[in-house]
């Protein structure tokens, strides 16, 4: 009880004090806090049309988090989603050019299993380099990330080029059967029941099956996994490739469902920010759901900062990045004594109104 | 091709390795300056680009690049102050700060640097060595950034360092074995804190000779991974300041190819070309990492190695 109340309050105050702040960073350049705080809500939850911006980014990077989630439960920092993002946008872009698929909902499955396969295969060359060479899965997925951007520049400005793109070169657009609408008419689409699914059946699945129980014993205790002989290698690549389709398959989502074709808007950073949606949720998928929408929600409100307070895009960065060093850095008061930290601040605090009151009478 | 646009081609390749290992030699020797005391700063990447947009920043704003090589020094080891004082905190781990840092320096720099994208700033001169040639193209890529020889004599200096002065042993076994430096009476944290400031200011040299000599101009894009790649090229380098120089040349002339080849009209596959620096280093690491072991020569207290 203690425990879970720690694991979400710490993360809670480290949010609020990013905040905070952030707030101060703004002050400082001359921009009233309070007006920014207001905007940031109003942007993110304020109305009905916020809350569609909101929730169709939060949609790829509860997925984008995942990848960070599943590997880092098996003891792999993993930071490389952006890669797996952009090749599974491009795949699902590429497969109606390499064969004929049938139309609808088929189509769209298929396109979007490729491209859940193309991120699966990224992530799980990451874990295979540091299972089998000794590699540091750290810096190895970063760098296949821009190895991954590269290729899909490449590929997107040259063979996969739809010859009709002028001025922002693209593959040729999916066929109108093929995308992913509005839940319910909205804007919000339906990658965002599929992050949301996901979340939970893959949280579910570690808590609760076999596989995923190895899985954290093997992150927990590499030494105890040896002894009990589970095959670790194995599983932490099973946990790579799960993570690398969960971020391929944004990618291709938001191919289906917001820019129709693979171009080069897909790449805005959500594999990046999904890093910092998993720390925060400390890798725990069914706590990815509501970060990511905390996030998202910050996203979403970056342009209403920029247009009404002249804020630079890269305000919501910052944000981000306070609020990394700061979830990082409350877990050094994981340890803290609580009850004895509030006798100590309440024991000056107890009789001193008492005093002051006859401090007051004498003077 | 003719023997002109062979000539063409090596000199843009030599003067781009030249252009393009200078960054890479400076962020380089920072980060081993800094896993030397057993500390790895995956931030280096947000310093350089955090000191390249303060480079460009303070060079614009006062009018002198070499004010502007200051004040990255400074963002950088500011930055990186920040990276070994959270570190430094129980509980908090260098890997996931590193990557915390990196974002942080590259929203701060975006942020503060909006206003920079247009201006033009001074530049830092350029030392003419090419004077000798009179083909222009040969001319042109030994136009060699003046930070170039500031680094090769500090990549010396760290080298003696280390192996001759009480500091650098003292600094090398906080690295190899924090309990030994305890034992002596020496502060880990506060040998480390100064190594990882130190390293920071080292990596913002790197950055003010992007902003400040090639590319030579502020924008978004200006560092992709370098900072990164430099982890890697310290690990193959194996944590020597003098292997550093070689290993920097080597990754600079990777990183030229594609550019020298478009100077010479070749436009096919210039993405593909600008991930050769990416794949060499994923080649160098699978080449040099033996799973299990601890790479040659690695200091003995680094977390990036196997339990």
């Amino acid at each position: 009880m203690r425990q879970t109340l720690i694991d979400i309050g710490l993360p809670v105050l480290a949010v609020l004090a990013a905040l905070l702040l952030f707030g101060g960073f703004v002050a400082a350049g001359g921009i009233n806090p309070l007006e920014m705080w207001a905007l940031l809500f109003k942007g993110a939850f304020g109305d009905w049309f916020s809350w569609q911006n909101t929730l169709q980014r939060a949609a790829p990077l509860m997925l984008t988090a995942l990848c960070v989630a599943l590997p880092a439960r098996a003891g792999l920092v993993v930071i490389g989603g952006e890669g797996a993002l952009v090749l599974g946008g491009l795949a699902c872009a590429a497969l109606p050019l390499a064969m004929p698929l049938p139309a609808g909902m088929a189509g769209l499955v298929m396109a979007c299993m490729a491209g859940a396969l193309a991120g699966a295969a990224w992530i799980a060359l990451a874990g295979a380099l540091r299972e089998y060479r000794g590699i540091n899965e750290t810096i190895s997925s970063l760098l296949l990330a821009y190895v991954a951007i590269g290729l899909f520049k490449h590929l997107v400005e040259g063979p996969l080029r739809d010859p009709g793109s002028l001025n922002k070169p693209s593959t040729p657009a999916l066929a109108e059967s093929m995308r992913m609408g509005g839940i319910a008419g909205s804007d919000v689409h339906w990658g965002l029941a599929v992050g949301v699914a996901l979340c939970v059946l893959l949280g579910l699945a570690l808590r609760s099956t076999t596989p995923g129980f190895s899985i954290r014993v093997v992150g927990g205790n590499p030494r105890a996994a040896q002894l009990v002989g589970l095959p670790a290698s194995r599983l932490v690549l099973l946990a790579c490739a799960l993570g690398g389709a969960c971020a391929g398959l944004a990618g291709a989502i938001e191919v289906a469902a917001v820019h129709t074709s693979a171009n080069a808007s897909l790449i805005v950073g959500y594999g990046y920010a999904g890093i910092l949606v998993s720390f925060i949720a400390r890798h725990n998928p069914l706590a990815v759901i509501p970060v990511a929408i905390l996030f998202g929600g910050f996203g979403a409100a970056g342009s209403l900062l920029q247009r009404r307070l002249g804020l630079p895009d890269a305000s919501v960065l910052v944000l981000q990045g306070i609020a990394f060093v700061l979830i990082l850095a409350s877990e050094a008061l994981r340890d803290t004594n609580w009850r004895a930290f509030w006798h100590r601040l309440a024991a000056p605090a107890g009789p001193s109104p008492a005093q002051l009151a006859a401090g007051d009478k004498v003077t | 091709m003719t023997a002109d646009q062979w000539i063409a081609l090596v000199a843009a390749l030599l003067g781009g390795a030249l252009r393009v290992g200078v960054p890479f030699l400076f962020v380089s020797l920072g980060e081993c300056l800094t896993e030397k005391s057993g500390r790895i700063n995956l931030g280096l990447e947000g310093v350089l680009v955090l000191s390249a947009m303060a480079a460009f920043g303070g060079a614009y704003l006062s009018g002198s690049a070499w004010i502007g090589v200051l004040v990255a020094a400074l963002a950088g080891a500011a930055l990186a102050s920040l990276h070994a004082a959270l570190c430094s905190l129980p509980r908090v781990n260098d890997v996931a700060t590193g990557i915390a840092l990196m974002l942080l320096g590259m929203g701060l720099a975006f942020f503060l640097g909006k206003p920079l994208i247009q201006p033009q700033a001074p530049q830092i001169p350029a030392l003419p060595l090419g004077q000798w040639s009179d083909i222009p193209a040969v001319r042109a890529a030994l136009q060699i950034n003046a930070l170039l020889p500031i680094g090769l004599v500090l990549a010396l200096l760290l080298w003696w360092g280390f192996a001759r002065t009480r500091m650098g042993l003292v600094l090398r076994m906080a690295g190899d074995s924090a309990n030994a430096a305890r034992a002596l009476g020496y502060s880990v944290k506060r040998i480390r804190l100064w190594s990882t400031m130190a390293g920071g200011a080292i990596a913002g040299l790197g950055g003010a000779s992007l902003t400040l000599f090639y590319p030579g101009s502020w924008n978004e894009g200006i560092s992709s991974g370098q900072g990164l790649i430099a982890v890697a090229l310290v690990i193959f380098a194996r944590w020597s300041p003098l292997r550093c120089i070689g290993a920097a040349a080597l990754f600079g002339g990777a990183g030229a190819i594609g550019p020298a080849l478009q100077s010479i009209g070749i436009g096919w596959g210039y993405h593909l070309f600008n991930t050769l620096p990416y794949v060499l280093t994923l080649l160098i690491l699978v080449l040099t990492c033996r799973p299990g072991t601890a790479a040659a020569g690695s200091p003995g207290e680094l977390t990036s190695n196997p339990q």
